[in-house]
């Protein structure tokens, strides 16, 4: 039982961390700009595409990641100043719009060059066994994965509240205008940030191909979730996402794994069968109307 | 205000439209296309859809991204009580539209405390919840969907007649226009588009913005209810597609190309992405791609969409 516990427990860090990667680029973007992007999804999917040729081209998984995080950085900046930026000083509708607009252009190009069949891509063969932490065994791919993960998230936590670079991104989030007065290319530093958080979402995108199917339409389930963890975190706080991120990851892991046995304690067992699965799906999306029920900005709102 | 000036035109064409949809199936029988017939129903139906959710977007704004929630619910409401014998359409639809309504007034009540972004998300996450819901209740059939045994009866009509459903659909799309429009017209409607322009300055002169807000968003919901109860009759599945959030999204397209706040916006871009869509897969599997070159277009440079650019939208930006 404990085993279990915390095998699942390792499951749902592994799947929070991913999501960070996700959600702090989304949320920067969300926070200075003030523009929802839904193609941030397309971005991870174009990652996990990218990878999976380049890993096959070059026979290294390293090297496919590599690919993958500096071609979706490119990308990403490239449809920045080419697109979005046109966007920013429209409402959230218009912004809304053009980017589902870019999904769907996204999933077709996808399908034009990779076909509709799911790609294959698959982790290392050292890291395909499992490995022993204190008795118990854990795959060594996800293991690595957290690792990455926590890696990644910290580095990038120590990047916005340590360095001057993070310092104008804190401030941009919280006052565009005011740091513009103040000297700081908040243009520049924008297309920055969207083509950083594009190669987070490549590498995302490229960590999760060997666990997930990489196929066309992956990045738009994942998009939600980030879209959740930022929104209970607070838009523009890298710290909100991060403690978003681990809560969405743990609450929907764990609740899977735990809710229908649960339930099968107060209820008759055709019952729990029947609500356990329902009740696990939809635990984060309750988790997210009660967190902005009772704090309608988030949990760590960026602008005071 | 071009309003009053072209409102003698506008009501011309409306007429002359409302007059070639009647005649349309019997068109389509002299040019041996009665299959359209039912296909007709369809656009006409998400006309409708789209015409609930540019009272909630257009008039209210209210931006909601979760607005196929109450679509699927009236379809759900019916295919669940056809199951357990209720097929009377006088029955059926109400109790569709009062579902759907009951739970905008649900989510509006909760997420109309937000604003901004953060509305935008929290209907989003409401309408995701509907749909797993949906997906993991093996008593309605998960992920294939509840078929409906039996089409609601109406009266002595039949409606699995084809011309004879459509007759119905066009009524009740024409029903709703005409409602929509004195809505439009109405305090109430001035109200709601005054909130729309200056919420805090509405709340300064005393009104119950949230009230007015909350009134419009569960009026939305239950003409979406509405659309789904004749949705499920036409294509004889109530699927969780019905509640999949692209949907939510697509819908948000229709209002855009067609005019977001003008009254046949919402007719006009569905009728357009409908016909296009049939148009354009004959030719190509990748139409999507030219839907979001154009869609990218409209948002660029036509924001006000086709009714803006003739000139028959509202009179804004």
């Amino acid at each position: 039982m404990i085993q279990l516990i915390l095998e699942q427990a390792l499951n749902g860090l592994q799947f929070g961390l991913m999501l960070f990667l996700l959600a702090a680029g989304l949320t920067l973007v969300f926070g200075i700009m003030d523009m929802i992007n839904l193609a941030h999804g397309s971005l991870y999917m174009a990652g996990a595409y990218l990878a999976a040729s380049a890993t096959q081209a070059s026979g290294s998984f390293m090297v496919g990641i590599a690919v993958a995080m500096l071609g979706t950085a490119i990308l990403g900046a490239l449809l920045e100043v080419t697109l979005l930026r046109r966007l920013y000083a429209r409402n959230h509708l218009a912004q809304v719009l053009a980017t589902f607009a870019l999904i769907l252009i996204a999933n077709e190009v996808v399908r034009m060059i990779w076909g509709a069949q799911p790609v294959l891509l698959n982790a290392p063969d050292e890291l395909s066994g499992p490995v022993n932490i204190g008795g118990f065994l854990y795959p060594a791919y996800r293991l690595l994965i957290i690792g990455v993960g926590a890696l990644v998230a910290g580095l990038l936590y120590v990047l916005v509240t340590r360095t001057r670079l993070g310092m104008w991104v804190r401030a941009g989030a919280s006052n565009r205008e005011m740091t513009e007065a103040l000297g700081v290319n908040v243009r520049l530093l924008f297309t920055a940030v969207f083509a950083f958080g594009a190669a987070l979402c490549a590498l995302a995108g490229a960590l999760l191909g060997p666990l997930l199917a990489v196929q066309v339409g992956m990045g738009e389930n994942i998009l939600i979730l980030a879209f959740v963890v930022i929104v209970i975190g607070g838009i523009g706080s890298i710290r909100g996402a991060l403690v978003g991120s681990l809560l969405v990851g743990l609450v929907d892991t764990l609740g899977r794994a735990a809710l229908p046995s649960l339930l099968r304690m107060f209820l008759s067992l055709e019952v729990a069968s029947n609500l356990g699965p329902a009740l696990a799906s939809i635990l984060i999306y309750v988790l997210m109307a009660a967190i902005l029920f009772w704090r309608p900005e988030g949990l760590f709102p960026a602008r005071a | 205000m071009g309003l009053y000036a072209s409102s003698q035109r506008r009501r011309t064409a409306a007429v002359l439209t409302l007059f070639a949809l009647v005649a349309l199936p019997w068109f389509l029988q002299v040019i041996d296309q009665a299959f359209y017939v039912s296909f007709a129903s369809r656009v006409l139906i998400f006309a409708l859809v789209a015409t609930s959710l540019n009272l909630v977007i257009g008039f209210g704004g209210m931006v909601s991204f979760g607005h196929a929630a109450f679509f699927g619910a009236g379809a759900y409401t019916v295919a669940v009580l056809a199951e357990s014998g209720v097929v009377s359409a006088g029955l059926a639809w109400p109790m569709a539209v009062v579902v759907a309504a009951l739970l905008a007034l649900l989510v509006g009540a909760i997420s109309l405390r937000t604003r901004g972004v953060y509305f935008i998300m929290i209907t989003l996450a409401f309408a995701q919840m509907a749909f797993y819901l949906v997906v993991s209740l093996k008593a309605w059939g998960g992920d294939d969907g509840l078929p409906l045994l039996r089409r609601s009866s109406f009266g002595n009509l039949d409606l699995k007649d084809d011309t004879t459903f459509y007759f119905i659909v066009l009524s009740a799309l024409a029903l709703a226009l005409v409602a929509l429009d004195r809505l439009a017209h109405s305090r109430f409607g001035r109200v709601i588009q005054c909130i729309r322009e200056n919420e805090t300055r509405m709340e300064a002169l005393g009104y119950p913005v949230f009230s007015f807000k909350l009134v419009c968003f569960v009026i939305g919901g239950g003409l979406a209810g509405l659309a789904g109860a004749l949705l499920v009759n036409q294509t004889g599945l109530a699927s969780p597609s019905l509640l999949h959030w692209m949907l939510s999204g697509t819908l948000m397209v229709m209002i855009v190309l067609g005019g977001v706040g003008s009254v046949f916006g919402g007719v006009v871009g569905a009728v357009l992405l409908l016909l296009c869509e049939e148009f354009f897969v004959e030719f190509t599997t990748h139409w999507p791609i030219g839907l979001g070159l154009v869609l990218l277009a409209v948002v660029l440079w036509a924001p006000l969409g086709i009714a803006g650019l003739f000139g028959w939208g509202r009179n804004r930006e």
